[in-house]
């Protein structure tokens, strides 16, 4: 095949984005490539919602997008559609009495989770505050930035934030092309070829989980990580938000693995299980240790909570 | 998994660990003349099953320790080591004060340690011996709070002895150098890179 074209010329992926841009355009044909032939891109406009689509049809959907990935990275990726377990509802556990800010957790969901290393996107923020702060109800006051040689810094603790999967969720609610949506596992997702980049969803969360792509995500081939979900961590296109889904590809295999920033903790303080599983390490911790959840007041309800061990 | 199967896997997990154990020592003890009890056979009175763990975190030719202690006198006097040893004789600094390497270690074999009580533990199983005299930490690393789990949060899990965080012999948790800090956001300038341009994960890659 003598295919030598600048990349100008080449046809663009075509997402709903770019599809919507050119109907409010009123001119909706410009949005599709002059002599385009590849009926890919038309499945993938008339593509049913992930909720709705028969098992069949997502298979469909499934090979497709694997071919697109295959071509547009040059690795083989597998994504599986893995619905929720029976009888599970996931929880999270951080001990703030143990963190001590090292990071280790940030990095290992970038890995895990194929997030673009350049525009960077990290969906864990560690934030340093000051002994005796006032801080919880103050999170902006605290410091993302801190790079000392070692850690944990004297008079200081950390708090690592990221999507505190609300049982109520402000995002999912303002969404408004139903891109977003919460699991029967309590898992909120998002499906990257339904979301239009309105970002709605970033302005009403409440604790600055949710991240955008303002460019086409980059990540070297070698650091690919091949194995997804399609609700997690397949690849993402330019102009579309994403977050934690506490690893949704390494949790719902039966049985299932711990999310990436739990197995590397070097201090212990992250866990993870099944809330309605009463031998759980999750309900052991709420039920023996002094737990909070961010931002009570505001109703979202999160299943996330930060609790000391000591 | 039901708890029936979840209790065939403990079990089978248990088993291929003490096999493993087992006959690592068939195979070390043919080098040796004396037969010593296998750790499987020491009689104790606690009633902690075995957790399935790593190995333990010895530095590099340093066990089993009979290579060298079993025709040694044992010499119960507090001390600075100085013929060897001698790093943990300098840091040693857990209460110290009150107490000697002989409460720990066991005087009449080395390859094991040793209770209050007198009963015997393996290396494999240390955490027994920390947990008589941190008993709250220890119940809450039996339930998974202290200290991690790995491995499978419906199945299978893989402990932390605690010498893995710790050192037995100065046991603080000793402070580590952070990963590099986000971008701020005033920095970002977009722009294609090409493969080698992109910036690496500091951990590297996934294995
Ligand atoms: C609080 C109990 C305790 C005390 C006190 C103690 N040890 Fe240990 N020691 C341990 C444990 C547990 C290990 C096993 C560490 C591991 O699994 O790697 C160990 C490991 C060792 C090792 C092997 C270290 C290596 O490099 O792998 C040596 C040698 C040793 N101890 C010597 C001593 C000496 C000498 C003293 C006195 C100065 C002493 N210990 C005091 C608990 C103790
Ligand atoms: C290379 C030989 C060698 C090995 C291997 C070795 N030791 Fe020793 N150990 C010594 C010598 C020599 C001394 C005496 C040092 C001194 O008096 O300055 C000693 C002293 C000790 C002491 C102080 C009490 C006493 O009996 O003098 C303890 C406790 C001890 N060793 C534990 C261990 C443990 C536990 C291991 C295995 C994990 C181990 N040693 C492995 C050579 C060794
Ligand atoms: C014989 C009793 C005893 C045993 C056995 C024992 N400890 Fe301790 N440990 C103490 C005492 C007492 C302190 C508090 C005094 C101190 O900090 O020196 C302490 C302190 C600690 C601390 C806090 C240190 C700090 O400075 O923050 C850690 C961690 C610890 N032990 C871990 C362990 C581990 C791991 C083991 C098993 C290898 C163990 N301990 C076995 C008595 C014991
Ligand atoms: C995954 C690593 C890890 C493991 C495994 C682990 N610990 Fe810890 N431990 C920590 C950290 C981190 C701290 C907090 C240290 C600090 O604040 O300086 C800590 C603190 C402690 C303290 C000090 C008291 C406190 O509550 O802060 C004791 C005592 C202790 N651990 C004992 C143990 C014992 C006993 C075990 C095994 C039963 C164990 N640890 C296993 C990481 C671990």
């Amino acid at each position: 095949m003598k295919k030598k074209t600048s990349s100008k010329s080449q046809p663009k992926p075509i997402t709903r984005r770019n599809f919507l841009k050119g109907t409010a355009a009123g001119a909706a044909t410009l949005a599709i490539p002059v002599g385009t032939s590849d009926a890919s891109i038309w499945q993938s406009f008339f593509q049913k919602h992930f909720q709705e689509m028969s098992k069949a049809e997502m298979a469909e959907v499934i090979k497709r997008m694997e071919k697109e990935y295959a071509k547009k990275y040059k690795t083989s990726f597998n994504i599986k559609t893995t619905g929720a377990l029976p009888d599970t509802l996931f929880g999270y556990g951080l001990d703030l009495s143990r963190c001590i800010g090292c990071r280790r957790c940030v990095y290992a969901c970038v890995r895990e989770n194929n997030q673009s290393r350049d525009p960077q996107i990290h969906y864990i923020s560690v934030l340093e505050f000051e002994k005796g702060h006032k801080w919880v109800s103050d999170l902006e006051e605290a410091d993302k930035y801190y790079n000392p040689e070692e850690v944990p810094e004297d008079g200081h603790f950390y708090m690592p934030v990221q999507c505190q999967q609300c049982e109520n969720p402000p995002c999912v609610k303002v969404c408004p092309t139903k891109a977003t949506w919460k699991e029967p596992d309590g898992i909120v997702v998002i499906d990257y070829n339904w979301c239009i980049g309105c970002r709605f969803c970033m302005a009403a969360c409440p604790y600055g989980a949710r991240r955008f792509n303002w460019g086409e995500p980059q990540i070297p081939k070698e650091e690919l990580n091949p194995k997804t979900h399609y609700l997690g961590n397949r690849p993402r296109y330019k102009g579309v938000v994403e977050k934690c889904t506490f690893c949704i590809q390494r949790v719902r295999d039966n049985p299932g693995k711990y999310p990436a920033c739990v197995e590397i903790c070097p201090v212990g303080a992250r866990k993870f299980g099944n809330l309605l599983d009463p031998k759980s390490e999750i309900r052991y911790l709420i039920e023996n240790k002094r737990v909070f959840r961010l931002k009570e007041d505001l109703n979202t309800s999160p299943k996330f909570y930060y609790f000391f061990a000591t | 998994m039901s708890s029936h199967t979840k209790f065939i896997t403990l079990v089978a997990v248990a088993l291929a660990v003490s096999f493993l154990t087992l006959s690592t020592q068939a195979l070390s003890s043919e080098s040796h003349k004396a037969e010593k009890p296998k750790t499987s056979e020491i009689p104790k009175n606690y009633d902690t099953p075995k957790y399935f763990v790593p190995p333990p975190p010895f530095s590099e030719g340093i066990f089993p320790c009979s290579d060298c202690h079993e025709d040694m006198d044992v010499n119960p006097e507090r001390r600075e080591l100085e013929d060897e040893h001698v790093e943990i004789s300098e840091m040693f600094n857990h209460a110290s004060d009150q107490r000697w390497c002989l409460d720990c270690h066991n005087p009449d074999d080395r390859d094991v340690l040793r209770l209050a009580n007198g009963d015997l533990v393996s290396f494999e199983e240390s955490y027994n011996l920390c947990g008589q005299c941190h008993g709250t930490i220890f119940r809450d690393w039996k339930a998974g709070i202290h200290g991690k789990r790995t491995g499978e949060w419906n199945g299978r899990k893989q402990y932390r002895l605690c010498v893995h965080c710790h050192n037995p012999h100065s046991p603080k948790f000793k402070a580590i150098k952070p990963l590099p800090p986000p971008n701020n956001p005033l920095e970002i300038k977009y722009k294609k890179l090409s493969d080698e341009e992109i910036p690496r994960n500091p951990l590297g890659n996934i294995q």
